[in-house]
């Protein structure tokens, strides 16, 4: 059965606290640390974006997964930042790490769920037996406007998954998407900064899309959240993916490997892809994960897995997720945040 | 037009592919066409290690209007495992946690933009190991 031989994931050291932001703009740091459940983010380094972090999450990927990048036959990054608004950010990953030229390369872009999309494009090639390795990743370096309620949580990290045939670490037992036209999140062509409907962001959009997709996905399996050792839900803040998880039946439990929102913020694409790498690095072989992304626009995927034995064999070939997230961070001010995410207005 | 000699360059800086004499094994980064140690013109390609120890470095403070933001940043002389040597900005840490004999990994970073609408470059960079 096809499914994930190899992951990787990787965040920046660089943080800013919600107490630093909130300092910024006369806020009271306790009322949204409390509404949010964040309580720092990610900050790329000057010299970070997508695709360098797509890069480095894809390196720990082949390590983990143990095979010649020349035998990955496609290669999708999803993100909605990618560096290039035209030239794909994957013919740079590939040359960085010696795959193709022989291989298919796009750019996905689905606000939030980019990352899902590209590792379910993944995904279907290798069932389909187009090739015996795709490699899907989905990173973000988003950015919320300076003063507004997404400055808290927009943050960088990506993970990228090798689906394959043989050695299959986490089967991919089932699939399932829903998505129709909501304009809850956007951003035009050309601008800088998204645009957000508010409080429509919520029940109109984040939850009837993951709860439906949620609900499909069991249903279609025929399972109930007692089936499942563990569920990720896309993490646009701490609070939304716990009030998800409890409308489909979950416990907190179930949802605290993946949960990872609070220390390092929203990774966009990266999140649920991320998530699911946090919590495949303490997954044991026989572990069911449930996995349903969000994107704004909008839309799910849903992803049933189960977690092999090979598992124990390759965990620890590439750094976990939880020493990047916890160890060595770099703690920026509002003045050095607002220089490395070109903020300021350079006189160049 | 920077294009062309940057995307001849693209083994070198994304994947450290070195020349490695067929003779006398000399390991030449960037690769070249003559071996300096004896003459011979046969390399075979190879991929540098992606680790090292700093030999030396130094702190940048002015510099000019493309890094102006960054400074100050260190860049220092890396010897991978392998025995080559390159350059490297040293990034992901504070000056003062540089040391000579410090291990580092190479990593792929953002090397420069090219002004706003130029292409962007990328390359190798150091970090610590930690
Ligand atoms: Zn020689």
């Amino acid at each position: 059965m096809a499914g994930i031989v190899g992951y990787g994931s990787y965040v920046p050291r660089y943080r800013i606290t919600v107490e630093e932001i909130a300092k910024q703009w006369g806020k009271d740091a306790v009322s949204i640390k409390n509404g949010l459940l964040v309580n720092e983010k990610t900050v790329p380094g000057m010299d970070e974006d997508t695709i360098t972090i797509s890069v480095q999450a894809a390196k720990y990927a082949v390590q983990r997964a143990g095979i010649d990048p020349k035998e990955i036959g496609a290669v999708y990054i999803g993100s909605e930042s990618h560096p290039y608004a035209v030239k794909p950010s994957g013919t740079i990953l590939i040359d960085a790490l010696g795959i193709g030229p022989d291989v298919h390369v796009s750019d996905f872009e689905f606000a939030c769920k980019a990352g899902t999309e590209a590792m379910y494009v993944a995904y279907s090639h290798v069932k389909a037996g187009n090739m015996d390795y795709a490699m899907g990743i989905g990173a973000d370096t988003s950015q919320g406007a300076p003063g507004d309620a997404l400055e808290f949580t927009a943050s960088a990290g990506g993970s990228a998954f090798i689906m394959g045939k043989e050695h299959v670490v986490a089967e991919i037992e089932h699939t399932y998407s829903y998505t129709s036209d909501t304009a809850d999140f956007w951003r035009r062509e050309g601008r800088m900064y998204p645009k957000h409907g508010g409080r429509f962001t919520g029940e109109p959009a984040y939850f009837r899309h993951v709860v439906s997709a949620g609900q499909g996905m069991m249903e279609q399996a025929g399972m109930k959240a007692e089936d499942f050792s563990y569920a990720v839900f896309h993490m646009p803040n701490g609070k939304f993916p716990l009030r998800a998880g409890k409308r489909l039946g979950f416990t907190k439990k179930q949802i605290e490997p993946g949960w990872i929102v609070p220390w390092i913020g929203n990774t966009y694409s990266g999140a649920s892809p991320t998530g699911l790498s946090a919590t495949l690095d303490v997954a044991k072989p026989g572990d069911r994960i449930l996995v349903v992304s969000f994107g704004s626009g909008a839309g799910s995927d849903a992803f049933v897995f189960r977690v092999t034995d090979e598992i124990e064999k390759i965990r620890n070939l590439a750094p976990g997720f939880k020493s990047m997230m916890d160890d060595h961070k770099i703690y920026l001010t509002y003045g050095e945040y607002a220089k490395f995410r070109g903020k300021i207005q350079l006189n160049d | 037009m920077i294009v062309p000699r940057y995307t001849r360059e693209i083994p070198q800086r994304y994947r450290l592919e070195a020349g490695k004499c067929k003779k006398c094994g000399y390991l030449a980064f960037p690769p070249r066409v003559v071996c300096p140690e004896c003459g011979n013109r046969r390399f075979v390609t190879v991929r540098l290690k992606p680790a090292g120890t700093i030999l030396t470095y130094t702190v940048i403070h002015v510099a000019e209007d493309n890094f102006a933001a960054e400074t100050p940043f260190a860049v220092g002389v890396v010897e991978t495992d392998d025995g080559a040597r390159l350059t490297a900005q040293i990034v992901d840490c504070k000056p003062e946690e540089i040391e000579i004999g410090k291990r580092v990994n190479l990593i792929l970073r953002r090397i420069r933009k090219e002004g706003h609408a130029g292409i962007l470059q990328y390359g190798y960079k150091a970090v610590l190991q930690r």
